[in-house]
């Protein structure tokens, strides 16, 4: 177990979510897939942070202080706004689709044609 | 630390390869799948895999966050919208283009693991070894790792922190703008 076998595992989820989102009509299959995508770049945001040396730590060396080692949580903080900007993003989506929904019966995305033209 | 001695290295690939498995085998289940509804369940389970890495990782806090936030609440919010919105037996099909999608994403999967495995990593184990890099600093960090979080937070992230408050509260807003009826 290294840092390539996370990302690897990162990378064929996301190529999934890709796949979901871009060939599904389905509005919800879409942003669950999404979703997948989001997560895969969590995963890959926080292996980074765990396996590889941050710049503040390589140049502090030996005698490196508290400060130069908090930079290795900062995948961690990615991870958290990701998580945050995905909270928006599907509160949104699925107000959308609902939205949609209600006018049009139906949350397949090729039925949502109203700016066409 | 975890993963020191055999046969604890030994337990943790397999937990590694268990969560791996069950993380794709229910990623494909999510886009492959008919019923939205067991969709839904199969996220979840991709979800929690993606937790038990982060423990594995030694990220204790975002799993938790991540079991919060997307196993508690996103995954609740989908379900609720497929049982809203019906059609559950019509499944999702795909469109005219899934063939094409099919193969760019397998490219770009393909192209994303020769990067990773090709890469020249400057390892964190390997420079802790050579000397390059203190040991006692990163077991610092390592062994409670939520104050180090709030001070990266709060300090140096502190712009990032307050423009996430600003969207979270305009995706409330919105959110209750589309959804109002009328």
């Amino acid at each position: 177990m290294g840092l390539e076998n996370f990302l690897i595992v990162s990378a064929i989820l996301f190529s999934i979510g890709f796949y979901g989102a871009l060939s599904k009509r389905n509005a919800i299959t879409v942003l669950m897939s999404i979703e997948l995508m989001f997560n895969a770049v969590n995963l890959t945001a926080v292996a980074l942070s765990r396996y590889v040396v941050p710049e503040s730590l390589a140049t502090a060396g030996q005698n490196a202080g508290q400060d130069a080692a908090q930079f290795l949580l900062t995948g961690h903080i990615f991870a958290i706004f990701i998580i945050t900007v995905a909270a928006a993003e599907i509160a949104l989506g699925l107000a959308i689709v609902i939205a949609i929904y209600r006018s049009r019966e139906s949350v397949f995305v090729t039925d949502a044609t109203q700016m066409r033209n | 630390m975890i993963g020191q001695g055999t046969e604890a290295s030994l337990l943790v690939d397999i937990v590694f390869w268990v969560l791996a498995v069950s993380a794709i085998v229910s990623a494909f289940a999510v886009v492959q799948i008919r019923d939205l509804f067991r969709a839904a369940l199969f996220l979840i389970m991709t979800l929690l895999s993606i937790a038990g890495m982060f423990i594995l990782l030694r990220a204790e806090f975002l799993a938790a966050v991540q079991v919060l936030i997307y196993v508690g609440a996103i995954s609740v919010l989908i379900i609720f919208a497929i049982l809203m919105t019906g059609d559950v037996e019509e499944g999702s099909p795909s469109h005219s283009m899934r063939i094409p999608v099919a193969i760019l994403s397998t490219l770009f999967g393909a192209l994303a693991i020769f990067v990773s495995v090709s890469t020249d990593w400057n390892l964190l184990e390997p420079a802790i070894a050579a000397g390059q890099v203190s040991a006692d600093a990163v077991e610092g960090v390592y062994s409670n790792t939520i104050p180090v979080i709030a001070k990266l937070l709060i300090r140096d992230f502190v712009l990032v922190f307050e423009i996430a408050s600003v969207l979270l509260l305009a995706a409330v807003i919105g959110a209750l703008a589309l959804i109002r009826e009328g």
